[in-house]
């Protein structure tokens, strides 16, 4: 039951880009498309899923147990930028198809502030090994969530009249401060 | 010729505090800009953690950059940074924890802020040492005026008060939609269509 819980409440009421302002940058670069926010969106849910399986061993067997919590950063980002190239690597062998769908994303997400954010918060919650696999996964889904949802909005306003101004990311910012707050009635769902 | 190179230092200073301003313009660093916003204390506290970072990162970056190899150029900027990050971080939990706690995790972020590894890749990398230090400057205090600007906006009108002083009366209802995460984007946004306006005015070209 505290495994759904922890799923919902990564994947909608503290959806990380809608609530942390964490993955704007894709948020904001990748969301001109439907086609492309998806694929970005699956990249980056398997990505967060692998870091959350990886990065809970490294910082309590490795940075706890020796006693060194304060190179947690360094060890982080080196296990994300590491797990990665490898991801990159073992998709480029085993099928070209998915390598040309997810392929250029993939450098992108090592510098995505939601990856890192993702095993800092773990860290921070105490979650166990499960837990974080499932808060790994429902961070994933819910940046899918927020990517598609954008995407959908930018496509119709393509036909929409603009004032010059608010072009480009003025309007994107705006639609992305209205998601924020019709977010926020999942609020009461769980407390 | 001497004259040259101080106007060319002072052109690298510049740039960073209207033309190329971090958040409004490259859109670079935006996760600290609409996270820790709500209040000018926190803005500014993340400004100058980011300046820290950006000179230390920048200085070191401009060292080294005939000795790493292009091929892992990428991987050993980052470990720079998430070391200095790490010095930035123990010294704000040392000296403010108040504020340490505010910004929570959004410190360690600082590592993936998009500006750091953007400036050591767009230019410590290919310009000395002294430049290089300009830029940072320039870049940081750019990036620390916008989020207290950001602050400044949403404090106000979020609580009515600037830096925990009250200015606005009892008479003020505050808008709470200003402190949560709707109205850091709402802030944003609208900034950027004014900064993108004056500059529309000035007939200056836009570069994203």
């Amino acid at each position: 039951m505290k495994l759904i819980l922890i799923f919902i409440s990564a994947s909608l009421i503290n959806n990380f880009v809608l609530t942390y302002f964490l993955g704007i940058c894709p948020f904001l670069g990748v969301s001109n498309k439907t086609e492309n926010a998806l694929n970005m969106g699956l990249a980056t849910t398997f990505v967060m899923t692998l870091t959350a399986a990886v990065t809970w061993p490294i910082y309590t067997y490795i940075l706890v147990k020796f006693n060194v919590p304060f190179l947690e950063y360094v060890a982080f980002i080196i296990a994300i930028a590491a797990l990665v190239q490898l991801v990159e690597m073992y998709i480029r062998k085993s099928s070209p198809a998915i390598y040309r769908a997810m392929g250029i994303y993939l450098p992108l997400i090592t510098t995505n502030c939601a990856v890192l954010g993702l095993a800092l918060f773990m860290v921070l919650r105490d979650y166990n090994y499960i837990e974080s696999i499932f808060f790994g996964f429902g961070t994933g889904v819910g940046f899918t969530i927020a990517m598609l949802m954008m995407s959908g909005i930018r496509e119709e306003l393509e036909f929409a009249d603009v004032p010059e101004v608010f072009q480009g990311v003025s309007i994107t910012l705006i639609i992305a401060g209205m998601m924020a707050l019709a977010f926020m009635g999942f609020a009461g769902l769980i407390r | 010729m001497a004259n040259g190179r101080a106007a060319s230092l002072w052109y690298e200073f510049k740039k960073g505090l209207w033309q190329e301003i971090p958040p409004f313009r490259l859109v670079l660093g935006t996760c600290p800009t609409l996270a820790v916003t709500n209040s000018v204390i926190n803005g500014i506290a993340m400004g100058l953690a980011t300046l820290f970072v950006l000179l230390t990162s920048n200085i070191s970056v401009s060292l080294i950059r005939k000795v790493v190899p292009s091929q892992v150029r990428i991987a050993a900027y980052v470990v720079l940074i998430a070391m200095y990050v790490t010095v930035a971080d123990m010294f704000l939990a040392a000296e403010f924890p108040p504020i340490s706690k505010a910004l929570g995790p959004y410190v360690p972020l600082i590592v993936v802020n998009c500006i750091i590894l953007g400036r050591a890749e767009a230019y410590a990398q290919k310009n000395p040492i002294i430049p290089s230090i300009m830029d940072a400057l320039g870049m940081g205090i750019g990036f620390t005026m916008s989020l207290a600007v950001m602050g400044v906006i949403r404090e106000l009108f979020g609580f009515g008060s600037i830096m925990d002083i009250k200015l606005l009366g009892d008479w003020f209802e505050p808008w709470i939609v200003m402190i949560l995460p709707g109205g850091a984007f709402l802030v944003f946004g609208f900034l950027v269509a004014l900064v993108n306006y004056i500059s529309r005015r000035k007939a200056e070209t836009v570069c994203h």
